[in-house]
């Protein structure tokens, strides 16, 4: 029981930094990021092989994910932001396909659809697999806590009213001699870089990764979570997290309950509840939870 | 040499052209007016001196320099303020917030300063919202100071774009239609801002206006543009007795007298 609320927990932080990036992104920037799910599997990925194939300590894998996830925004940025918004989400969505089928293909570094096995557990060797997982999660919580109070300062500042003006009027923003796209890359990098450390943590308690782990319906689970939490607050996509995986979560539950369902339906089951969770709350609290000003 | 100047700029949408070969010059210090009838190509006109178009010939001077390419921003940071003719208020930013935008180069814009000169973010953050204060009270918009802008009446939002174009520190603002949708009494406080901030601030300003009445008690000098090019300059009432003009704005030529309002 332990283990599976430890892993409940770790699962829901993953999603937390993950929803921050986004919610930063679109809640405060309005970039319309259909792609996390690709700078998510490129942070476990290099992780994963920095420690496994060059020996890296995680104390410096993690950081190299996080800059590699924010790397590989960049030209996307450079590209992608003197599209319209709708189109951004397309070359976003486009991009995290690329990034998965790239680990598809490339099997002499990435092994494939076989994935990579034994992806070596945080603080290995001082103690059992229960202990690897509890320093996880406390490193993983103070990672929130941290990217919290770096977004809150972030947000709360000069920048943080410039790229909620891009997100209102971009043109208006122009004619105040401000460079939108400046705003919007570095804000592109940054989420990269959270949702990198999301992947660098997911390697690291799964132990074991596949490209099918970084699928779209990932990028679209923290688009439910900001959406139920409430964009442009931070506390919603906090929030939004925890709902998010207690729904995923809950559903285990019924099993038996509802009649006709076999196990190997519950995964649909999953997605009707999440699907009927996201409608209810389109019809009855569209700003969210916390449905903050930048509410749209 | 201080004034704003284009020669021969045209441009065209397909094979339509909508400015032919316009040339003028204003100066910088002074209350310019454009008006014309409806696809003018005045907007346009507006949109290629402040670097939203590039203009197929021709080419714009401010302020002594050359502007190529269409870079807004740089054009902006020149010193060449513009507000637009349906307004673009930051609809979630309170009233405030939007002023506060304006300012250009703010330290706190940028991620490092944030983090390890938060003492100088501060400072510049304290002086301008002492800058945007002074702006609410003098554009009367203290009451919905701290309210989402979105809410705002059409004319408070064009007193808004204004007070946000002034936070940038320009030394000349392009106006398109300052007055479309706001009410008589609100006009005449508009106008009365604009003669303030030019004679206190010698702040120039060219505003496209439909309202010719208002327009023509404000500036100093008309131009007339028609079918995309310079029909006429000079001064209002000389400009608005001319037959050329009153035939391209108002389809015939007026009865003798009916300019003088």
């Amino acid at each position: 029981m332990l283990t599976y609320l430890l892993s409940i927990l770790v699962i829901m932080g993953i999603y937390m930094l993950l929803a921050l990036a986004l919610d930063l992104q679109y809640g405060f920037t309005g970039l319309i990021n259909f792609g996390l799910a690709g700078f998510f599997g490129v942070g476990a990925y290099a992780s994963a092989l920095l420690t496994l194939k060059a020996g890296w300590t995680p104390l410096l894998s993690f950081p190299a994910a996080m800059l590699a996830a924010a790397l590989l925004a960049w030209p996307l940025g450079r590209v992608a932001l003197r599209l319209r918004d709708d189109y951004l989400a397309i070359v976003t969505l486009g991009f995290s396909e690329i990034v998965r089928l790239v680990l598809v293909q490339e099997q002499w570094l990435t092994n494939g659809v076989q994935g990579i096995p034994g992806v070596p557990r945080l603080g290995a060797g001082w103690g059992n697999a229960r202990f690897s997982d509890m320093l996880l999660l406390v490193l993983l919580a103070l990672s929130i806590a941290v990217a919290v109070a770096v977004l809150r300062r972030v947000t709360h500042s000069p920048y943080g009213r410039t790229i909620q003006a891009v997100r209102d009027d971009e043109t208006a923003v122009y004619v105040l001699g401000k460079e939108p796209a400046r705003f919007k890359t570095q804000v592109l990098m940054l989420g990269a870089a959270l949702s990198g450390l999301a992947g660098a943590y997911f390697a690291h308690y799964m132990t074991y990764i596949v490209p099918d782990q970084f699928v779209p319906l990932i990028t679209f689970y923290v688009w439910m979570a900001i959406i139920m939490g409430g964009v442009a607050r931070l506390s919603g996509s906090v929030a939004g997290a925890v709902l998010l995986v207690l729904f995923l979560e809950g559903v285990r539950f019924t099993r038996g309950i509802i009649p006709g369902v076999s196990d190997a339906d519950m995964g649909s089951v999953q997605l009707g509840v999440v699907g009927l969770v996201l409608i209810l709350f389109m019809r009855w609290r569209p700003q969210g939870l916390f449905g903050g000003r930048g509410a749209r | 040499m201080t004034s704003l100047a284009t020669t021969g700029i045209s441009l065209s949408y397909g094979d339509f052209q909508v400015l032919d070969g316009v040339t003028l010059s204003m100066s910088l210090d002074g209350l310019h007016g454009m008006i014309g009838p409806n696809g003018a190509g005045k907007s346009t006109f507006f949109a290629v001196l402040s670097g939203f178009l590039q203009p197929s010939a021709g080419q714009v001077t401010f302020d002594g320099q050359v502007l190529r390419g269409a870079r807004p921003a740089a054009r902006a940071s020149m010193g060449l303020g513009r507000t637009f003719q349906i307004p673009r208020e930051f609809a979630h930013l309170t009233v405030r917030q939007n002023l506060m935008v304006g300012p250009r180069d703010q330290p706190g814009e940028s991620l490092l300063p944030l983090f390890f000169a938060p003492g100088r973010v501060r400072r510049a953050e304290a002086e301008i919202a002492d800058r945007a204060q002074h702006l609410l009270d003098f554009l009367k918009l203290n009451a919905v100071a701290d309210k989402p802008a979105g809410g705002l009446s059409g004319g408070q939002k064009k007193l808004l774009e204004l007070g946000r174009a002034l936070m940038s520190d320009p030394s000349f603002i392009l106006l398109d239609e300052p007055y479309a949708g706001v009410n008589p009494v609100l006009i005449e406080e508009i106008s009365q801002r604009i003669r303030e901030i030019n004679a206190e601030r010698g702040i120039g300003f060219l505003i496209i206006e439909h309202n010719l009445m208002a327009l023509n008690r404000l500036v100093g000098d008309l131009y007339v543009l028609d079918g995309g090019r310079l029909l006429a300059h000079g001064e209002p009432d000389q400009v608005l007795a001319d037959p050329r003009v009153r035939e391209a704005y108002m389809g015939a030529p007026a009865p003798s007298g009916a300019e003088a309002t």
